[in-house]
């Protein structure tokens, strides 16, 4: 391995959260972005082929060296690592009503799953997922929620692009114009899909 | 992840219809729960009898978590309210009272996709670890010290044993026998008209007897029955007898004045005698 690929493998190593292609550039100032691409090409290349049981993960805008997936089983098992706790069902319907709308407000996100969500929104800020990005300019100036780059970690994306379009959805449904023809097509397509 | 049809038992039979309310996010996930049950097309859903099941299941709902059921409910009944109004087939204009709520819960259900996509993504990620980084612990406070009651003691009995036995500095009173000096120069005063303050003190004198002999001789000044005389600074003054009668005049010279000086060579002869 080059030296730039070795010092990048020593820095994801040594950190604990995705690290960005600028962050990594500031290891060696000589080099230039497309150095430290090249010199992550090389490492993932030589995990990829050496037979190494990591590899480099590019995710939340950033890269970090992860397990793969053949070795989780045998990882939990063993209870040598623990396993990310799961969302609630709440959580994750909050969550996808943020990471969809944001910055969406509390009134939007109550009025779209039918029930209060002051609860899940703290304790899904408490995790640190989402964020108060802003305030509404409407009545009250309520707050406005966003995901964060811990949200996108947790998800294994590697940014908010990497979320699938609604339309891909089975559930064809246009959610931000509420026309009656469009719900009336949308409704009729469901009963198919369920 | 349409959890309902999981943790719930619907039967065919109605009234005998269990519902876990627990097992919902909330009053559209069982409406879409309901509808699914039944195999009801969204589009056309007979309000009468969702409403009417609705009610049912959220009849043993405690209060504390209703809010959001009961509005729902009171949407429903209200639905099936407009529903029974009577309408001319074809009438132009006519909204479909059902409109809104097929909107909310085709919405919801997307909401529901979505989130089950989350769900997935967040289990592939999971299957991944990263490095078992711990940060570093934070400096802690010192622990609150645990002794049980003899270790205490202990501990106690160190620390006054460790205390230097205190300098104690015993307070002797050593009482001035002005009197006793006063009737001493009076009756060396009877003997000569004029003497030294050293004379004054007697041999060896101590600290009490220079402070008494002090003492006595400015009462005996100030009675007029003496005049102390410093012939120069730092001289030892001189003690001389006070004619009883008139000449008063001539004692104001109260030279008693120089007096701070004296007791410097006073403090000199009591010196040696400590």
């Amino acid at each position: 391995m080059t030296p730039l690929a070795q010092l990048i493998e020593a820095a994801l190593f040594a950190a604990n959260r995705p690290i960005t292609l600028e962050e990594l550039q500031t290891l060696e100032p000589e080099s230039a972005l497309a150095d430290v691409r090249t010199a992550l090409d090389e490492l993932r290349e030589h995990y990829d082929f050496d037979g190494h049981s990591v590899e480099v993960v590019e995710l939340a805008g950033g890269y970090q060296i992860l397990t793969r997936r053949a070795f989780a089983e045998a990882i939990e098992r063993a209870q040598i690592a623990v396993r990310t706790p799961r969302l609630t069902a709440a959580g994750m319907e909050t969550l996808a009503v943020i990471a969809y709308r944001q910055p969406v407000g509390r009134a939007e996100i109550e009025e779209i799953r039918g029930v209060s969500a002051g609860g899940v929104l703290r304790s899904l800020q408490e995790r640190g997922l989402i964020e108060v990005v802003g305030r509404s300019e409407g009545l009250g100036r309520p707050l406005l929620y966003g995901t964060t780059p811990l949200f996108l970690e947790l998800l294994g994306l590697r940014d908010l692009g990497e979320l699938p379009r609604t339309e891909e959805f089975s559930v064809a449904l246009h959610t931000h114009k509420p026309e009656a023809a469009d719900s009336a097509d949308a409704a009729a397509s469901v009963p198919a899909e369920s | 992840m349409t959890t309902p049809s999981g943790p719930t038992a619907a039967l065919g039979a109605e009234p005998a219809f269990v519902v876990r309310l627990d097992a919902f996010s909330g009053p559209l996930d069982l409406l879409l729960h309901l509808l699914r049950e039944e195999q009801i097309d969204i589009a056309d859903i007979p309000i009468a009898r969702i409403a009417d099941q609705f009610l049912s299941a959220i009849h043993d709902l405690g209060l504390n978590q209703a809010a959001d059921y009961l509005e729902m409910a009171g949407r429903l009944v209200r639905l099936k309210a407009q529903m029974l109004l009577p309408r001319r087939d074809g009438e132009e204009g006519w909204e479909d009272p059902r409109h809104e709520l097929v909107r909310r819960l085709l919405e919801y259900q997307l909401v529901r996709e979505v989130a089950g996509w989350l769900e997935r993504a967040t289990e592939r990620r999971a299957d991944q670890y990263p490095r078992g980084y711990l940060p570093p612990p934070p400096e802690l406070p010192p622990q609150p010290i645990t002794l049980d009651l003899l270790e205490l003691l202990k501990a106690v009995e160190k620390v006054i044993s460790e205390i230097p036995s205190p300098v104690l500095h015993r307070v002797v009173p050593r009482p001035l026998d002005t009197e006793g000096a006063t009737r001493r120069l009076e009756a060396m005063l009877a003997e000569r008209d004029e003497f030294t303050w050293v004379e004054a003190l007697g041999p060896r004198p101590t600290i009490v007897d220079v402070l008494s002999t002090l003492l006595a001789l400015l009462e005996l000044a100030k009675r007029g029955l003496v005049t102390l005389a410093q012939p120069e600074a730092f001289a030892p003054f001189v003690i001389r007898k006070e004619r009883p009668p008139a000449e008063e005049p001539v004692s104001p010279p109260e030279t008693a004045l120089p007096d701070p000086v004296p007791p410097e060579p006073a403090d000199d002869t009591a010196r040696p005698a400590d």
